[in-house]
């Protein structure tokens, strides 16, 4: 009897009594379907995370200098040359200084806006793109011209739209503004990343009372590069300083990969848990399947009587296990995927400034499929053990 | 030429507790082929063992059973299955088919063990039912039958394999006297088609339609022989002693 027949024979049985069938796969249905919308779940978070740090710039390092003392230090002309002489990682280059002085533009005092002095290079590195006036310039740097260019959303907020050529005050100084960005994102808000000023950074340092200049911002030629590059930085850092305490250096990516490896824990733990739903579905089907044997003991027996080899009614039983315990298992990846697309919209209601999409990974739905499979496999054996050892006179007496 | 049946000084104990049951004791005889025999016996006399011991679900405690020339004994679970299966075509009193299955699956079952491919399978049971009668009947279900069909099923089955020997155990036991006829007559007809057929009954009046009855009684055979003789059908205890051939 080949095994397509076998099968063929398992699917009759099965759909002769359904409702049984049906209440000893529920523990697989519901083990896989919470496998698969907690796997979703976290491959949606991950997303999202990885989109929220996307506009932050994955191609670039950060690095502070938090100095050794007042003995030594780095000026930004040797930053400047350690990029270029390393410029098959690195691309560019910027200082990075945070003003902290309070914004008044006309007698408006506004507090949210993110103040950063930054080189001529800063807004192609991050991309930004200049909508009205000019960006900052080489020229603004070397003079340290009391200049800056606003974000959209003070432009809007503040100057109607015409902001190029007004002005407005940082800590008391007043600056010009050159030029205004384009729009980062579709909704200007208060904080956003679109509240922002940019003065050069010579100027920043200078008002700050800074001697020299502590963060950078540098870009990566590769981003698959990007912890060779971060190395090579600590490396140049470590020559200058000879202590690795004094400077930090980060890369969003990293930043990202470490939350990812955090959700992927907590993803997993939760889908281990719902994994122990599988194994108790596994010892359900075994219970039906040994009920179902001494049932069928007559059956059996018969089937004995007429030349089954105990291989035979073996593979008979297993794979009716296996079969109800796969059938089971699409169920389940039929109602996970529902319940995915489910929990999407709620997510999408109930927090509609965190989209996650739950998106249950092919790999995870193989696999539950497989896993389900399996347990079918394992959990019919001891049963179908026990049919095949039946002594058919016993059997064929049972009544 | 060797015989198709061979039992020789066939034992079989069973142990109850303390007491050893001899459900066979020295039981010895042949069956040639083309033969239809009767093996008679009231209930404990044996002839169930006996019965086990000829279709190779049981194996003989000691003593011989060659089947065509082979010793059953020393087989393994598996190689007794594949004999039931090449050799053995079972009747049963109960009929024992499967009530899930068509009467066309249920003929197949045995077919399908031997490894016959579905088509020359299927084909081979229409011609089996065809044989009994119920031709018209193949997407039946047993349970949609009478008694006396589906016994005729069981009998279709049991041919179908083309069987050296035919094991029939009370075939008519759950049949009127009517239907009960017709099966025995089928079974005639079997033998008078050259097959081996070895019925067990413990009824006399169907013993009778054989051609030769082994009667037993405790576990002994008593008498060995033509079916009409009249020792055949006398009481077991007078007849002890007229074990022949």
């Amino acid at each position: 009897m080949s095994l397509m027949e076998t099968f063929q024979m398992a699917l009759k049985n099965i759909w002769g009594s359904k409702m049984r069938t049906f209440l000893t796969m529920l523990g697989i249905i519901i083990g896989v379907c919470a496998v698969i919308v907690i796997v979703g779940l976290g491959n949606g978070m991950q997303g999202y995370i990885e989109d929220s740090f996307a506009d932050m710039g994955t191609d670039s390092l950060t690095v502070m200098i938090l100095g050794r003392g007042s003995s030594r230090s780095v000026s930004e002309e040797q930053m400047y040359e350690m990029a270029e002489e390393n410029s098959e990682y690195l691309k560019q280059i910027s200082p990075t200084v945070s003003m902290s002085g309070s914004l008044k533009i006309g007698s408006d005092t506004v507090s949210s806006t993110s103040i950063t002095g930054v080189s001529e290079d800063y807004f192609s590195m991050k991309g930004y793109e200049v909508a009205q006036g000019r960006g900052l310039q080489y020229t603004d740097m070397a003079n340290r011209k009391k200049v800056c260019v606003i974000g959209q959303y003070l432009n809007m907020a503040y100057f109607g739209g015409n902001a190029v050529g007004q002005t407005l005050k940082v800590g008391g100084t007043t600056f010009t503004i050159v030029g205004v960005m384009a729009a980062e994102t579709d909704d200007l808000e208060e904080g956003g990343t679109d509240d922002c000023l940019f003065v050069p950074y010579s100027t920043a340092a200078r008002l700050s009372f800074t001697g020299t200049i502590s963060s950078y911002t540098v870009t990566v030629q590769n981003t698959d590069y990007i912890s060779e590059a971060k190395t090579l930085v600590e490396n140049e850092l470590y020559k200058v300083f000879a202590d690795d305490d004094a400077y930090n250096v980060s890369s969003m990516a990293e930043m990202v990969e470490e939350m990812n490896s955090m959700v992927n824990m907590i993803i997993y733990i939760l889908a281990g848990i719902a994994a122990i739903s599988l194994v108790v579905g596994g010892i359900g089907i075994m219970n039906i399947m040994l009920v179902s044997v001494t049932e069928r003991t007559r059956e059996i027996g018969i089937r004995k009587a007429l030349g089954a080899k105990e291989g035979a009614i073996m593979r008979q039983f297993v794979i009716e296990a296996a079969t109800t315990s796969a059938l089971g298992g699409v169920l389940g990846i039929a109602l996970g995927y529902g319940l995915s697309a489910v929990a999407t919209t709620v997510i999408a209601n109930v927090m509609p400034d965190t989209p996650i999409t739950v998106s249950p990974s092919l790999g995870a739905v193989l696999l539950a499929f497989g896993v389900s499979t399996g347990i079918g496999v394992i959990f019919g054996y001891l049963p179908a053990k026990k049919a095949a050892l039946l002594n058919p006179i016993d059997a064929l007496r049972y009544d | 030429m060797s015989a198709l049946i061979e039992f020789r000084d066939v034992c079989k104990t069973y142990q109850m507790g303390d007491t050893t049951i001899h459900a066979a004791d020295h039981v010895s005889f042949q069956v040639q082929k083309g033969e239809f025999v009767a093996i008679v016996g009231q209930s404990g006399s044996g002839k169930s063992t006996c019965m086990n011991i000829i279709g190779c679900l049981d194996v003989p405690t000691s003593g011989t059973y060659l089947l065509d020339g082979q010793d059953v004994g020393g087989m393994s679970r598996n190689e007794l299955a594949a004999i039931r299966n090449k050799m053995l075509g079972f009747i049963f009193q109960q009929y024992n088919l499967l009530p899930k299955l068509t009467l066309l699956e249920n003929v197949e079952v045995p077919l399908m063990y031997a490894g016959m491919p579905k088509g020359d399978r299927r084909e081979r049971a229409k011609i089996a039912l065809e044989m009994v009668g119920l031709g018209d009947k193949l997407k039946h279900k047993p349970l949609q039958l009478s008694g006396g069909q589906q016994q005729r099923v069981s009998i279709a089955r049991a041919l179908a394999g083309d069987p050296a020997v035919i094991l029939a155990d009370e075939p008519t036991g759950a049949l009127d006297s009517h239907t009960g006829r017709e099966v025995l007559t089928m079974l005639q007809q079997l033998h008078a088609a050259g097959n081996t057929v070895v019925l067990i009954t413990h009824d006399n009046s169907i013993a009778v339609q054989a051609q030769r009855i082994i009667r037993l009684e405790d576990g002994r055979v008593v008498y060995d022989g033509d079916a009409h003789a009249p020792e055949a059908v006398v009481t077991p205890g007078l007849a002890g002693k007229g074990a022949a051939q």
